[in-house]
């Protein structure tokens, strides 16, 4: 099968995606894959044609060129159109240096900014689980466990519907710290 | 050169077939990412920087009671049959670019416990077992953790949790999953709707093999893609509660294929074992999906069959990299189908196939 976005190169890379209810079906090469920064879904799907729902959509680093792929980490000198590209940071001060870049793809893969669970030396009591007023968090993960209900018995109908009201929060949620 | 290895040939300790569930559940496996504070991660580090980092670390591993008889083996000093063994043993990562640089291993005897050292992150721990044992990998996995943390500062940010390489890891730094066999979701054809399903919940799917496989076998491996903003217990919990789930649903269908196609599940049944049994050449692919429907019978309630752990360790040892370890040379794709389908033979004790010899 030849990948759909340039028609030359092998379709290596298989992505289903459910969007209003229907199953969509995406075969790329790899360079195409990573060009439309599927590659940090395929890390974790290499094989998968049982298909993983992509929280990811094609516009995932929008901005990588220009003048925020020239931001650069003062830890380790990685610009952000290197991570980018790779899909890894380069040490753990990118973290801060690529902030709102990476806000927007904290949201989209985990529905959330913020840590929940333990930390080094913490047992993981309540302390640590505090549940913190960030706006994605609570939402989220509400509707998250409605959507579980509501596949739990087999209603997909309302299952979509949930699933598109957790994106649009997500889409929200992300857009805020644009310029900070 | 390397004598540690022919240590790790046996059965592994996560497919004993030996605990809950592990008729319908093989295994299970959390995986906690955790990287040094102040050394820059694998990409931009300095492979001295990391050559240190990863003697500290192991150093530190070899003393805890987990990995008191352990092995610890310098991946780069690996052929690359051996590192591909390892691969399909669960022990290592896909290595795309072939260079093992500063990677490590720490493997405890019974390889239910490891550490890979200077991979994406500095450190994975990584829990096995059989069956369906979530919390206590989780604990084992903890536990390595912990000796872990009092003599190596983490990198770990104030709002994000355990910092890792790449942004799917962060927070808790968690990944779990179980590898769980559902034939009859999928004889019924079910099993699509609800893979779909499980994917909005944030859980990931795919199948038991690394590399470029399709879910073959009706086996489907299961873990958590969310790692941040859930606490540890949650995500367990959550994957545990899809579990228990799956396997209520995989009950109902099997008891409606019971019902409507009793004799004809049990014929395709019989059949795979008669061509497990007596066949010349054995593809990998066709053998997992054998071995699938062997392994239903157990769950149908056929008795004399061959024992989970038999079928379990068929799974593993005979992939390529097992077979050719074994054989010691390299083989053709034909010569390992060859050898494949006498290895099953002999696991289940088949003494009358023809052959040319004696
Ligand atoms: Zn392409
Ligand atoms: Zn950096």
């Amino acid at each position: 099968m030849k990948c759909q976005r340039c028609s030359d190169k092998d379709a290596t890379v298989h992505l289903k995606e459910v969007s209003g209810g229907e199953l969509r079906e995406i075969h790329l090469c790899e360079s195409c894959a990573n060009e439309k920064g599927f590659h940090l879904v395929i890390e974790h799907n290499k094989l998968s044609i049982a298909s993983q729902f992509i929280w990811m959509a094609e516009n995932l680093y929008p901005e990588s060129s220009g003048k925020v792929g020239a931001v650069q980490c003062s830890g380790c000198g990685m610009r952000y159109s290197q991570f980018s590209r790779a899909g890894r940071v380069g040490c753990e001060a990118c973290y801060d240096a690529f902030q709102p870049q990476l806000q927007k793809i904290l949201v989209r893969v985990h529905g959330a900014t913020r840590h929940k669970g333990r930390t080094p030396g913490s047992l993981g009591d309540a302390a640590t689980a505090v549940e913190t007023a960030a706006p994605p968090g609570p939402r989220i993960s509400d509707l998250r466990e409605k959507l579980r209900r509501a596949i739990q018995n087999e209603e997909y109908e309302s299952a979509a519907t949930i699933r598109d009201q957790i994106r649009e929060l997500e889409r929200e949620t992300g857009r805020p710290e644009e310029d900070a | 050169m390397i004598p540690i290895l022919d240590m790790v040939t046996g059965p592994v300790g996560w497919l004993s077939g030996d605990a809950p569930s592990a008729d319908r559940v093989l295994s299970t496996r959390v995986r906690m990412a955790r990287n040094a504070k102040g050394v820059r991660f694998v990409g931009k580090a300095l492979p001295a920087e990391l050559e240190s980092l990863r003697e500290q670390i192991a150093e530190r591993l070899m003393e805890t009671e987990a990995f008191a008889d352990g092995h610890f083996v310098k991946l780069a000093e690996l052929p690359i049959l051996d590192r591909q063994f390892l691969l399909e043993r669960h022990l290592v990562s896909h290595d795309l670019t072939g260079d093992a640089g500063a990677r490590g291993l720490v493997l405890a005897p019974d390889e239910k416990c490891s550490v890979l050292l200077n991979e994406e992150d500095h450190v994975r721990i990584q829990a096995m077992a059989p069956g369906l044992q979530l919390k206590a990998s989780f604990e084992a996995a903890r536990e390595i953790d912990q000796s872990l943390e009092e003599k190596i500062d983490y990198a770990v940010h104030d709002e994000l949790g355990y910092i890792t390489a790449c942004p799917t890891n962060i927070g808790t730094g968690m990944r779990a999953s179980i590898l769980i066999h559902l034939p009859a979701l999928v004889l019924s054809q079910r099993i699509k709707k609800i893979l779909t399903g499980i994917q909005q919940v944030g859980l990931t799917v795919r199948g038991f093999y690394g590399e470029g496989s399709e879910v073959v076998g009706n086996f489907f491996q299961i873990s958590n893609q969310v790692t941040l903003g859930e606490t540890e217990e949650e995500t367990l919990t959550k994957l545990e509660r899809i579990v228990e789930q799956l396997v209520d649903w995989e009950e109902k269908a099997q008891e409606v294929l019971l019902r409507d196609a009793q004799l004809q599940v049990e014929d395709k049944i019989l059949r795979a074992l008669g061509t497990l049994k007596y066949s010349r050449l054995l593809g990998s692919q066709e053998m997992i999906g054998l071995l699938s429907a062997v392994r239903f019978a157990h769950t149908l309630g056929l008795r004399n069959v061959p024992p989970i752990p038999v079928l379990n360790d068929l799974l593993l040892r005979c992939q390529p990299a097992h077979l050719q370890r074994r054989a010691g040379k390299e083989m053709t794709s034909e010569e390992r189908n060859a050898f494949r389908a006498h290895t099953v033979q002999e696991a289940l004790g088949v003494q009358d196939v023809p052959s040319r010899e004696g």
